[in-house]
This record gives C-alpha cells, sequence and structure tokens, in this order.
C-alpha cells in the first residue's frame, strides 16, 4: 500500500469518528487521485458505518389495536412485538442478522441428554430497568407465565414439549423436554417470551413494563403509541444508541407515506407498493427490501377429496403461475416459492427439484394420472389470509383454466376468516409468518397431528425425520434429514406455496445500520437497539 | 308545567328507552358476529384451550342474556365495566379510563370545528340570501357543494399535501396525548379541523340561505321593506330570528356528526379519536368498550336533538307563551 492510500484510509477512519469534515476530506482525496463524485459517496459511506450516539427516533408502524396489552403472551403484531419486546426487553437469546441464534440474557447454554436437557446461564451484569439484577428465578417465573394451567399465551403451544424448568443456583436454568430439541434456543428467542421481574408470590410482572432492554417504558397508549428512553445502564455494548424511540400506529398507509416524507417519523414498515418507485425518487428517503421467512401459500387438505391424490395436488402445483401473480398482484415485490416453506435465509434451507412452475403439460398429464379430464374444485380466499389473496386467486383461475383445472374461487368474509375457514374448508388461502428454524416451521404445520397442521399432511417418513432429526447434533446428518423432508413436502404435501414476500420499509437516509435481519420485519423487531442516526 | 321543562322531560325520558333499544341491538348484532374476543386477538395462534381459558376469564362462557343484564345493571350503578383488553392484569383496563382520553380529544376536535364552521356557515348563508344569484352566491354554493361532495378522505388528503407536505404549515400526523398542551393539541387538530369544517359548512350555510330566502317572500318582510328599512337589517333583525328552527336542526345534525362519525379523518390524520376506538373495538369484538362508544354516541344525538328543539320553542314565540 502506497504512502496516499494510507492517508486515504486514516482520513476514510477519521470520517468515520466524525474528525473530519466533508470539505477536508474531499480535498484529501481529490490529492490521492479520487473523483469527485467517488470522494463524495467515500465520505458519505464512512461517515454512516461507525454509529453515533444520540437523537428521537420516530417510527410509524401499520399496526397496533386500542386492545394492546402489556402481557406478552398476547402480543399480536409489529406494534407490541417491535415496541413491547423488541425496543423494551430481552428474551433468552435472540436471532442475528444472519439468521443464527446467539445468548441474550442467556450467556451461555448447554445439552445434555441427547437435547433433552438444556442449561441456561444467565448473564452477569443483566439488569433490569429498576436496577434489580436478573436471576434464574425471574427468568423461570417469565417462562411459566406461559406455561401455567390457565396461561392464554399464544406461546403456550410453543413450550408444549417442556416438562420441567427449574433454577440451578442463581445464575442457571434448567429445562427439561419430553423429546430432544437441538433448536431448542431458537424456541426461547421467540417475542412472546421476553425475561421479565418476579413478584413475591411467584408469579411475574408483566404490569409494570420494567424490563431488560435497551429503552425504558414511558408511556404506553394502547393502538397510538409507545415512547421510551434510552437506558443508560443497558448490559450490551454497542447496541441501543438514541435518546429515545418514540411508536407511532399509524394504519393508513398514505398517511405513513406522508409523515415519513414530512419528516415526522424516520420510519415506516409496509410501504404502499403502488407508489413505491416516487417514494424511491425522494432524494432523503431510501426504501429496503429484504425477503423474510413469511410466505403467503394455499393449502389443500389432503384428506378431503379430491386432493387426497396426489396427481391432482400436482396438477394444481404445476397450474399457478407463480410469476406472473408476483409481477401483477405484488408489483413485483416477493420471491415465488416452490412448495417448500422454508425460505432460502434459514438455516438447512434447500431448493427441492424439479422447481414447480407453471405448466399447463405438465398439469393435464398429472390430472390424466389421476383419471381425470378436467377438474373443479372450491377455492376459499379472503385477504384476511393475506393482502392479494383474491386477487391472485382470480389470477390463478384464468392460469388453471389452460390445465383443464376450473377453479372455483369463493370469496369468504375477512371477519373470522381464521375461525370459520381457515382449518375448516378443504382448499383456503392462508399465511405464514415463518420460523426461524426448519424444525419449528415443520412442527408447527407440517408434523402429523398438529395443531395448525392445515393441510391434514401426515407423512409416516417425513414425521420419522422431523423427530430424528430434532435431537441429532451432528449437523451434517441434520441437514441431509432437512433436506429429504423439504423433499418429501414439495413432492407429497397439501402446501402449494405462492410466495414468500418481501418486507418493503423506508427510512430517511441519515439512519446507520449493519446488516438488516430477515427473522421479522424491522430489522428483526430490534431495530430501535441496532439502529442509530448518523446525522 | 313549562312546555320547554315539559319538552325536555319527555324527551329525556323517551331517550332513556331509545338508550336501552340500542344498547340491545348492538348486543346482540355482536353476538351475531362471528368469532370471538379470543380468537381475534390469538389469530392463527388460537388453540381451543387457550380460547377456553380467555373466555372462562372473561365470563364469556355464560349466556349471553346473562351477560347483558349484568353489564345494563353495572351501567344503570355508573359502572361501565372494564374492557377486555386489561384481562387478567391487576391493574384492570376500566371502559371509563379507556373511553374518557379518546372522548375529551373527540369532544376537542367537535368544538373546535364547531367554533369554525357554525359562524362561517351562518355568515355564508346570511350573505347568500341578502345578495342571492349573485356572482358571490354562485361562487359560495359552487365551492361549498363541492367540498360535501368530494369524499372526506380526498379533502383530507389534499390538505396533507398542500399544508403539511408543500408548504409545511402544520405537522401532517395529528398525534396528541393526554400530556400534549392546549395550543399544541390546537395546532395538531387545525388540518383534521379544516377538513371537517369543509365537509360541514355546505349543509348548514345552504339551509340557512334557504331559510331565509323562504321567509323573505312572507308579508312581514315585504313590509319591512316597504317601510325602508335596509336589507341587511331587514335580515338581521326581522328574517333571521324566525328561521333559527330549521337552522338550529341542521347545525344539531352536523355537530352530531362531528362527534359520531369522522373515523375516516381520524384515520388520515392518526387523530385518537373515539370513532377508531369503536372501530377497533367492534373489529375486535372487544364487547363492553363498543357498547360504552354505541351509548355515548345515541346520547349524542338524542341530547343535541332536545337542544335543537329547545332552541325551536324558545325562539317561537307561539311554542313559547302557548295559550
Amino acid at each position: 500500500m502506497n504512502d496516499t492510500q494510507d492517508k486515504l484510509q486514516a482520513a476514510l477512519t477519521a470520517a468515520a469518528r466524525g474528525r473530519i469534515t466533508r470539505r477536508e476530506f474531499t480535498q484529501l482525496a481529490l490529492a490521492s487521485g479520487v473523483t469527485l463524485a467517488t470522494a463524495n459517496t467515500m465520505f458519505a459511506g464512512a461517515a454512516r458505518a461507525e454509529p453515533k450516539k444520540g437523537g428521537t427516533f420516530k417510527i410509524g408502524v401499520g399496526h397496533g389495536a386500542t386492545t394492546d396489552s402489556m402481557d406478552p403472551g398476547l402480543y399480536p403484531d409489529q406494534f407490541t412485538g417491535t415496541a413491547l419486546w423488541g425496543t423494551l426487553a430481552n428474551s433468552l437469546t435472540e436471532i442475528d442478522a444472519d439468521g443464527n441464534v446467539v445468548g441474550d440474557i442467556a450467556e451461555s447454554y448447554e445439552p445434555s441428554d441427547g437435547a433433552k436437557k438444556w442449561a441456561f446461564k444467565v448473564r452477569k451484569g443483566a439488569t433490569f430497568h429498576n436496577g434489580k439484577p436478573v436471576t434464574a428465578e425471574d427468568v423461570v417465573a417469565s417462562i411459566l407465565h406461559h406455561t401455567k394451567e390457565d396461561s392464554k399465551s399464544a406461546a403456550k403451544s410453543l413450550l408444549k414439549d417442556m416438562t420441567s424448568i427449574k433454577a440451578d443456583g442463581a445464575e442457571t436454568v434448567i429445562f427439561e423436554l419430553s423429546g430432544g430439541n437441538a433448536d431448542f434456543p431458537y424456541t426461547v428467542s421467540d417475542y412472546h417470551m421476553p425475561i421479565m421481574p418476579k413478584n413475591e408470590d411467584g408469579s411475574v410482572d408483566w404490569q409494570s413494563g420494567i424490563r431488560t432492554g435497551a429503552y425504558k417504558l414511558e408511556k404506553f397508549e394502547p393502538g397510538v403509541s409507545a415512547t421510551f428512553t434510552k437506558n443508560e445502564n443497558y448490559y450490551k455494548t454497542g447496541k441501543g444508541w438514541f435518546d429515545r424511540v418514540e411508536f407511532l400506529s399509524i394504519k393508513d398507509v398514505a398517511a405513513r407515506t406522508n409523515a415519513l416524507i414530512a419528516g415526522e417519523i424516520n420510519y415506516m414498515d409496509r410501504c404502499d407498493l403502488k407508489t413505491l418507485d416516487m417514494l424511491k425518487s425522494n432524494p432523503d428517503i431510501e426504501v429496503q427490501e429484504i425477503t423474510g421467512y413469511g410466505h403467503q401459500v394455499y393449502v389443500m387438505d389432503v384428506r378431503a377429496k379430491p386432493f387426497d391424490d396426489v396427481n391432482v395436488r400436482l396438477a394444481l402445483k404445476h397450474s399457478l403461475n407463480r410469476e406472473e401473480i408476483i409481477e401483477k398482484v405484488f408489483l413485483g415485490h416477493g420471491q415465488p416459492g416452490n412448495d417448500n416453506p422454508i425460505a432460502p435465509t434459514v438455516k438447512f434451507a434447500v431448493e427441492p427439484q424439479p422447481k414447480h412452475t407453471y405448466d399447463p403439460e405438465k398439469a393435464k398429464a398429472f390430472l390424466k394420472k389421476a383419471g381425470l379430464d378436467k377438474l373443479t374444485v372450491d377455492l376459499s380466499v379472503a385477504d384476511a389470509a393475506f393482502a392479494g389473496a383474491v386477487d391472485s386467486a382470480l389470477l390463478w383461475k384464468e392460469n388453471a383454466k389452460a390445465c383443464g383445472i376450473d377453479l372455483n374461487v369463493i370469496r369468504e368474509p375477512d371477519d373470522s376468516y381464521w375461525d370459520n375457514v381457515w382449518l375448516k374448508k378443504a382448499f383456503v388461502a392462508s399465511y405464514w409468518s415463518g420460523r426461524p428454524t426448519v424444525d419449528w416451521m415443520m412442527t408447527t404445520a407440517y408434523a402429523a397431528g398438529a395443531a395448525w397442521n392445515d393441510t391434514f399432511w401426515a407423512n409416516p417418513r417425513f414425521n420419522e425425520l422431523l423427530v430424528a432429526a430434532r435431537s441429532e447434533t451432528d449437523e451434517a446428518k441434520r441437514a441431509g434429514m432437512y433436506a429429504e423432508m423439504q423433499q418429501l413436502l414439495h413432492d407429497d404435501g397439501g402446501l402449494i406455496n405462492l410466495m414468500f414476500n418481501s418486507y418493503v420499509e423506508a427510512h430517511g437516509k441519515n439512519l446507520g445500520h449493519n446488516k438488516v435481519a430477515a427473522n421479522w420485519q424491522l430489522d428483526g423487531m430490534r431495530i430501535a437497539e441496532r439502529w442509530w442516526f448518523t446525522s | 308545567m313549562h312546555p320547554v321543562l315539559r319538552t325536555v322531560l319527555q324527551r329525556l325520558g323517551l331517550g332513556v328507552l331509545t338508550l336501552i333499544v340500542v344498547s340491545v341491538v348492538i348486543f346482540s348484532s355482536l353476538e351475531l358476529l362471528p368469532g370471538g374476543y379470543a380468537e381475534n386477538i390469538l389469530g392463527q395462534g388460537a388453540t381451543p384451550e387457550t380460547v377456553a381459558n380467555f373466555k372462562k376469564e372473561l365470563g364469556l362462557d355464560r349466556p349471553a342474556y346473562v351477560r347483558y343484564f349484568e353489564w345494563i345493571g353495572g351501567v344503570a350503578q355508573g359502572d361501565f365495566g372494564a374492557s377486555y383488553s386489561g384481562v387478567g392484569g391487576t391493574n384492570k383496563r376500566e371502559v371509563a379510563h379507556v373511553i374518557a382520553p379518546r372522548l375529551y380529544n373527540t369532544f376537542f376536535l367537535a368544538i373546535l370545528t364547531a367554533i369554525i364552521a357554525v359562524p362561517l356557515s351562518l355568515f355564508l348563508g346570511v350573505m347568500a340570501a341578502l345578495y342571492r344569484n349573485s356572482w358571490y352566491d354562485r361562487i359560495v354554493n359552487a365551492v361549498t357543494l363541492t367540498t360535501i361532495a368530494a369524499p372526506e378522505f380526498l379533502i383530507a388528503y389534499l390538505l396533507m399535501l398542500l399544508f403539511a407536505l408543500k408548504w409545511k404549515w402544520f405537522p401532517s400526523l395529528s398525534t396528541v396525548g393526554e400530556t400534549t398542551p392546549f395550543f399544541e393539541h390546537l395546532y395538531r387538530a387545525a388540518l383534521p379541523a379544516i377538513t371537517l369544517t369543509l365537509v360541514i359548512v355546505a349543509h348548514m350555510m345552504r339551509m340557512t340561505r334557504a331559510a331565509l330566502i323562504n321567509l323573505l317572500a312572507s308579508p312581514y318582510m315585504e313590509m319591512a321593506k316597504l317601510k325602508g328599512v335596509p336589507a341587511r337589517e331587514a335580515i338581521v333583525k326581522h328574517a333571521l330570528p324566525n328561521a333559527w328552527a330549521p337552522i338550529a336542526t341542521v347545525v344539531a345534525f352536523n355537530l352530531a356528526y362531528l362527534v359520531v362519525g369522522v373515523v375516516i379523518v381520524e384515520v388520515v390524520y392518526v387523530y385518537p379519536g373515539i370513532g377508531q376506538l369503536m372501530v377497533d373495538s367492534v373489529s375486535s369484538r372487544d364487547m363492553p368498550v363498543v357498547q360504552a362508544c354505541a351509548l355515548i354516541f345515541a346520547a349524542t344525538y338524542i341530547l343535541l336533538n332536545l337542544s335543537a328543539d329547545v332552541v325551536s320553542i324558545i325562539t317561537n314565540p307561539r311554542l313559547l307563551h302557548p295559550k
């Protein structure tokens, strides 16, 4: 490296720390033979990369209802998830930007007995907002909050394999599971399971909002806003840069966009796809698109006629023009599915072959195999399943005509779609927000007898592999098992995966960040502790 | 008994009856809606077990009529019950506490709008009657009819585009909280208030104009004119006192609308009023809150209509002093 390049490097470092101005940097860069435009970009890039403290970070979220509760077992969506978990609280573990599980409140964790027993060690120095240190007792009480007899928690089913939990000294928590589960650290990263202080009587204090996170709760008005101030004693270093964080529930997408343009908020989720190009042309705003774990699907009940014939299922899988629907209904914001519910960014994900694409000839061939010339089926849809479900189904109807399939699209009411249509009718639209591990996703939705197995698929080989892979600690063997399971589901299951959806979010250009996580929207719902202002 | 007093008492009695009917209708229609609070909160996460736990804790496992009478009994004693959303906690969310701040915001916006809109439309209406069929009359009519015909959200977006994004005079978000100072509240509520003013002015202004023009044809106005009373004085002194009854009715109607019907404006400006609260509560089936909102809305209509009738009695000597 020659002398001028050394100098330039030093100048970049100085720029990153905010020690030299743009003008000084540009002069130096020009002297070392860099063009003006490049120098400007270099400066902006460097100045962004280094986190800075301060500022009030305002986020407009398209969720939030007056019925939102402080009880983490009842967090329904992104508003409560991002504000009352990602900003305010911590779980035992968290998912990092690469989709791996890392310790959070737990400093470390060790499996034993074929992953049936897990010991989590509570991090030294982790304290609640009231100054008390986090103990193993607090962790136990926080987990038991979800599993107790009369619990209403959405996390209850996640923890159904947990047979006991106890504190072993002040720092260690021992979980015992009914079967081995190598992915258990992922389970406890869930946003329904923050660590909360224990009450005298053994219950947990979820009401006060005293948690462990990078920010303390100032005020929570359900359905309106939540405000937070910096927790100076946060145990993580290099996280939590803002002085204040404000979440606003802005359900109208035009209002959310206007607020961002007017500078009243710094970040918005769920951009309006139809006007996205106009938003992108705004010089102060950056739009980011992340392919998440969430996927939008149509599911067939494999017990019901005619879906009990695998050839009918395959014919339908080949009758859907995923690319066209994504282009026309979702304006290109999504990634076509391949009848595998595992997002490509999840560990152990594979792309099963042959890839299912729109192919009328193949679809007809499968119909013939099933002994049919023509097929007429009812498809129940509502936009409650996912926005665009009805439009997609109508386009599909046109696609399917060429395959000799008559799709009768029935529009169901949005209200109570999940109660009366999903899991009740044989062929419906559905949505999965996705899970960070193969095991979690498969156990939730494709294991025989699972409460949410919406295809009612019960493949013996698949279920055998599911149990075997769960306690397998050899990564290579596990990968092989998961690949076979995904292939089985792709070939035989009742799932038609239309697409993995993208999180399209926008923010002011004065925000800096590292790699953005894909497990949830808003940088894995932990945006407030991960991002910072650059100016 | 004085006729005003008699009307008031009669109407209040009927009003209570109306409220009871409203509460029965709302309660039974919510019962008829598919799905329940537990299913809505838990969404896909609703397993039969968690739903059962939920219902037990909320008391939803009991028959509907028991719950209704329990609730109406509480209301009669001034207890609106607790919102389902705070259930299970030690700090139950009383319906009154949930509604009070929202109701305050709604009344704040309604009163602010009324302060702008009512005098403005009376003034415009009187002037339009005075200079009827002139250019002024036509322009005022055309403009107000355009604003009433345009959907509220369109007006809201246009105002937001001009005043918040282009000129930056007002904020595009009207989020206010309990701690917002009065003048900031005023500033933040300005755009919603202007939007609502544009929506309601036409109705009141045209009624004022029509009522006055109607009277201008009557003999005593002819007499005033023959006496040489100037047109302006004739309208303000002789015609207007006789026109109060229809104007008051329309004003009351529009004020009631400001309290119960502004949910779209609330959503566009993100103003935390009671309309948004009620919509949220209906979609999540938070029965106690929906019921309380419905009662407040019904009571608003009843009271405003009552006051319009009182105004028409008071301004009409024949009704005020019956033989």
